[in-house]
């Protein structure tokens, strides 16, 4: 993974600046962000947090190039992404992005396994078999590997799409609410995968989400409120974030 | 409710207009084969009323009623001296002969060949142009024929050749060609265009010399005084007839026309309507299809309705009710497709120079009733299924994720219903090919619905198939597409049911293609092995189209030519023998065995010498039916009326697909005693050494003179009918098109509703890096996949039915040869059609924004 790295600056591996995103034109324009500058760390899990409409799932779906913004630029792995065609965009997703997605998004005629090396089967590479051994063994999938999502439970899929995220070793992984959709004890045992993948693999990951209990496992929490980036936190626990967000809704 | 329905089929415009389209063409299809037959119809009865239209009594030959396979006995001629001893009746006013022959008159093109009118007649009139008001012809130009050398032509032929009044014509008849100036152009009343049929008018007595009529007329129109009606006209004439004329009032003759003629425009009605009902067939499935996968994706839809208090019954209305709009729809724009597809079909025979005689276009409201009953009734039909499987869902579905629909109670018993189906169809099958003495009528009802009952069935029980089938098929996908391949094909199991069912409208058209294609080729083959076990000859002589007699003074003049071995003509006629109507030939008993080889059942070569003058060659088949053995004797009636006893000299068993000599032959002599103006139905030639350049020059030269008859080798003569009979396929391979378009909407259809059903897969893919190119690909393949699971059902369906076919004809002998190369062609056009059927939904599979898609729900 190291390798995939280029000259960007030692720690950041995207980057955001002065981002701005407006809807629409004239009087009815929104602005959803109104320039917002960050460094997404490298071997981090950065959470996004803030209430609806602040903007915070804009913000990752123009960080991870799923949107374009109205203003500024972001750069992933040291690529500006500003103008890509799509095809250089769908190279870097297949290089540097992966996606864990609130509704799973499984493929129902794929097996586990052949849904895990989707993304790899679509670059047209074959997984690394020790690796990708450790990592189902990591996820807990070894022995669903021949089953279909209709046969998983809900955490088992959720599990099939952090694999999937994971296996071609992104530069960084974007989560959407990742845990939306599931039970809390099932959740709870998502965000820890989620903490170990960062921990053991130094894989860098962005979460948005509202939980609290979601973003206490986070390195660093941003939250946002009205387009902007109005906190910046390190590490810290659910009181904290449970005051921080009360303090910047008031505001 | 009904709002809801109407809404919201208006929100789904474009699926609806697609679904309808499947119907449209069937309809039009349908609608245009009424109001072109309607219109060639009412072209043959306004030649008919127009032509008796001042004749109140018509005095003709009494045709002697023999008829074999669309052949009739030409009528007798009626003497001259009749016209007279008729004026001269007090209840006549007036009255005119005219001369009347229908094949003999070959106008020559430009580049002198004589047209080929493909069958149809090719008229030569005697009329009296001082008696007018008897004459069916109306002149468009010019003056009628006044001297022997003056000819007035069709209008159709004077366009097509460039034929001007003052130009020189060549016309052969059965005297060889001779040149004559155009003092006029014609038409037939009202009728712009006889078709392909061509006419020439002569002086009567021109005409009677040329058509060897010296001293006869073929009819002779009456008209009665004022008070006599054409009845009482009649009785009057009866008396001074000859015992071998007839007369009939104006109107019963004309009756007596029109109902020939209507039995030849209600087979081609049957058989455009067949194809029309295939194509509804067709489209029925493309409907069952759409309307079931609509109702699949709008699950959660009719769930909420039935939260808010829509009944079952409700639903179930609303589903039809959306079928029957769009029924609606299609009835209109099919019925209007029709009109133009009439135009279509009349210039598709045109193409295949089959042209059919036409006036204005008619549109009986038959028409018009028949296109809205047929299109609504289908469609509503086709939706019935699916409107019953929309009252299964419940009301909870409405607030579940990933709404499906229920399987129904009864989806368990579909493969046992389907078996049922499939030994129902066989069993119609085998009636219709098996039975012995079966009506003709309720031979084909039988296959025909054991056929739609075998493709239902088949359809069925396909989707049992899907699996297996797209594992092969979907192979050569996975190599060339790789991934997209992978999940093409893994998207191709998803719903088994829906792909099979979007197959199965491909899989009827290629299996009707490749029965017609297997059936064709195994014929070919016959008829060449048939020809090449009768015929020995290096050349045969026959008449420009083929099949029709042409003058014996071509054979004659060919027998002459230098360079000849041996030549031989044999003429032909339908007779009544032994008391049923069949072909009498008429041979050279001491050189046909020279060019042709007689299989003998009972006798031997040396039977032709003992042939003498009523000696006869029977076919086996004819023998055993009147049991006849050598020695035995039976009759023979000729179509000229007189009649001869013969005596079986010898029996022989020709092949039965294609046997070139009557079931009795006789001497050639007898034959020509027998029949008036007799004619060659072949003139077999053999050269010294083989066929050369040189050897067929002289035989050129020789008939020259008469532009109907060509002379070509065994071989060439062999591969002209191999051209007929692609020509026939072709024909039908664009009638069947019709049905394979219908199944590619089907297919559109249904990639497009998959698409719109897995908009959010779509972005998850493209947000894990696919391509555009590759979920193009991905839906091409998907398509290409479908496509290829119809033709690997299809062609050995076809392949199946075509030999079921060949079983029943064995008695014909006609071989089972599948033709490979045409069967690769059909799986590539599957091929073709899953690519163009993919080429919107994929287009819109790829262009698809990644953020919305994931955001779709």
């Amino acid at each position: 993974m190291e390798a995939s790295q280029d000259g960007s600056r030692d720690g950041a591996v995207v980057t955001a600046h002065d981002i701005q995103r407006r809807y629409g034109e004239g009087d009815a324009a929104v602005d959803a962000l109104r320039g917002v500058s960050l460094d997404v760390e490298r071997g981090k899990l950065t959470a996004v947090m803030g209430p609806s409409g602040s903007g915070k799932s804009t913000l990752m779906h123009i960080l991870a190039a799923l949107d374009r913004p109205t203003g500024g630029y972001v750069t992933i792995a040291g690529t500006r992404l500003g103008q890509l065609s799509d095809k250089d965009i769908t190279k870097i997703r297949r290089e540097h992005i992966g996606f864990i997605f609130q509704f799973f998004n499984l493929l129902p005629m794929l097996t586990a396994e052949e849904n895990i090396t989707l993304p790899l089967a679509l670059a047209g590479t074959k997984p690394d078999r020790g690796f990708f051994q450790d990592l189902v063994k990591r996820v807990g999938l070894s022995d669903r590997l021949t089953h279909r999502p209709s046969e998983l439970s809900g955490g088992q899929q959720q599990r099939v799409a952090i694999a999937r995220a994971l296996v071609s070793r992104p530069t960084v992984v974007f989560a959407d609410e990742p845990t939306g959709n599931l039970d809390s004890k099932t959740g709870g045992e998502i965000l820890d995968l989620l903490h170990e993948s960062v921990e053991n693999y130094g894989q860098t990951m962005v979460m948005v989400t509202h939980e609290t209990r979601a973003a206490a496992s986070a390195d660093r929490i941003l939250f946002l409120a009205d387009g902007e980036i109005v906190k910046d936190l390190g590490s810290c626990g659910e009181e904290e974030i449970l005051n921080t967000i009360r303090e910047v809704t008031l505001t | 409710m009904i709002r809801v329905a109407l809404r919201g089929l208006a929100g789904r415009k474009f699926r609806a207009a697609l679904t309808a389209l499947a119907v449209v063409l069937g309809v039009a299809m349908v609608s245009g084969t009424f109001v072109l037959t309607d219109t060639i119809d009412k072209a043959f009865d306004a030649i008919f009323s127009e032509s008796y239209a001042n004749t109140d009594a018509a005095i003709s030959g009494k045709a002697p009623d023999i008829s074999f396979e669309g052949t009739t006995a030409a009528s007798p001629s009626v003497p001259e001296g009749v016209l007279d001893r008729v004026r001269g009746l007090d209840s006549v006013e007036a009255a005119t002969g005219s001369v009347l022959d229908e094949m003999a008159t070959k106008i020559l093109k430009p580049d002198g060949k004589a047209i080929n009118t493909q069958g149809a007649p090719s008229f030569g009139f005697g009329i009296d142009p001082a008696q007018a008001q008897f004459n069916p012809l109306k002149l468009v130009e010019g003056a009628w024929p006044r001297q022997s050398d003056q000819v007035v032509i069709d209008a159709t032929t004077a366009d097509e050749q460039g034929y001007g009044v003052g130009d020189t014509v060549k016309i052969a008849t059965l005297k060889p060609v001779r040149e004559f100036r155009v003092s006029g152009v014609a038409q037939y009343g009202s009728v712009s265009s006889l078709g392909t049929a061509t006419f020439a008018v002569f002086t009567i007595p021109t005409a009677q010399e040329l058509l060897e009529r010296k001293g006869q007329f073929d009819a002779i129109s009456v008209a009665a005084k004022d008070g006599v009606s054409p009845e009482q006209l009649v009785e009057d004439i009866k008396p001074v007839l000859p015992p071998t004329a007839q007369v009939r009032t104006g109107t019963e003759e004309a009756n007596e026309q029109s109902k020939e003629v209507s039995e030849f425009t209600s087979f081609i009605r049957y058989f455009l309507l067949a194809f029309g009902a295939v194509a509804l067939f067709v489209g029925a499935f493309v409907i069952f299809n759409t309307m079931s996968i609509t109702v699949a994706q709008r699950t959660r839809e009719l769930a909420t309705l039935r939260t808010i208090g829509a009944s079952r019954k409700q639903i179930r209305r609303a589903v039809l009710l959306e079928a029957f709009v769009i029924g609606l729809v299609a009835s209109i724009i099919g019925f209007l497709l029709g009109v133009g597809l009439a135009y279509g079909l009349d210039w598709l025979f045109g193409v295949l120079d089959l042209d059919l005689p036409t006036a204005d276009m008619v549109i009986a409201p038959r028409t018009v009733l028949f296109a809205f009953v047929i299109g609504i009734v289908v469609t509503v039909l086709a939706a019935f299924v699916p409107s019953i499987r929309a009252t299964r869902v419940s009301p909870i579905l409405a607030v579940r994720e990933g709404a499906e629909l229920p399987r129904g109670r009864f989806a368990r018993y579909t493969p046992y219903v389907a078996l049922v189906i499939l030994a129902l169809a066989l069993a119609l099958l085998g009636r219709g090919a098996f039975t012995e003495n079966l009506a003709i009528g309720s031979r084909l009802l039988s296959v025909a619905f054991g056929v739609l009952l075998l493709f239902v069935g088949v359809a069925m029980i396909s989707s049992k198939l899907v699996r297996p089938l797209a594992a092969v098929v979907g192979v050569p996908g996975e190599r060339l597409a790789g991934v997209s391949g992978f999940l093409a094909r893994r998207n191709t199991l998803r719903n088994p049911g829906r792909t099979a069912a979007t197959a199965a409208a491909l899989m009827i058209g290629l299996a009707l293609v490749t029965f017609v294609a297997v059936l064709s080729n195994g014929m070919k083959a016959s008829n060449r092995g048939a020809i090449e076990e009768q015929i020995a000859a290096d050349y045969v002589v026959t008449s420009q189209d083929g099949f029709t007699p042409f003058v014996s003074g071509a054979g004659d003049a060919a027998e002459k030519a230098p360079g000849v071995e041996v030549a031989t003509s044999v003429r032909a006629e339908v007779g009544k023998v032994a008391g049923t109507d069949k072909y009498v030939t008429g041979i050279d008993p001491d050189r046909i065995s020279q060019v042709y080889n007689f299989d003998w059942a009972d006798g031997s070569d040396a039977a032709l010498g003992e042939l003498g003058r009523f000696g006869a060659i029977v076919d086996k088949d004819f023998a055993e039916d009147h049991h006849l053995k050598i020695g035995d004797r039976f009759d023979l009636l000729s179509g000229a009326g007189r009649d001869a006893t013969l005596e079986v000299t010898a029996t022989y068993d020709p092949p039965p697909f294609y046997q070139l000599l009557g079931s009795v032959s006789i001497a050639k002599a007898t034959f020509d005693e027998l029949y008036d103006r007799p004619r060659n139905q072949f003139t077999f030639i053999n050269v010294p050494g083989e066929p050369s350049d040189a050897a067929e020059q002289p035989l050129e030269t020789a008939l020259a003179t008469f532009p109907d008859a060509k002379v070509q080798t065994r071989e060439a003569w062999i591969t002209e009918q191999d051209e007929d009979f692609n020509q026939f396929l072709t024909m039908l391979y664009v009638l069947l098109a019709l049905s394979v378009i219908i199944s590619i909407f089907g297919m559109i259809n249904t990639l497009a509703l998959a698409v719109f059903e897995r908009t959010r897969e779509l972005g998850m893919l493209r947000a894990v890096g696919m391509t555009r190119w590759q979920a193009r690909t991905m839906i091409g393949t998907e398509s290409v996949i479908t496509a290829l699971i119809g033709a690997a059902i299809g062609l050995p369906l076809g392949m199946f039915l075509a030999a079921l076919v060949t079983r029943a004809l064995e008695q014909y002998e006609v071989r089972y040869a599948v033709p490979l190369a045409s069967l690769i062609v059909f799986a590539i056009v599957a091929v073709v059609v899953g690519v163009v059927a993919a080429i919107l939904p994929a287009r819109r599979a790829a262009r698809l924004n990644v953020l919305q898609a994931l955001q779709y729900e």
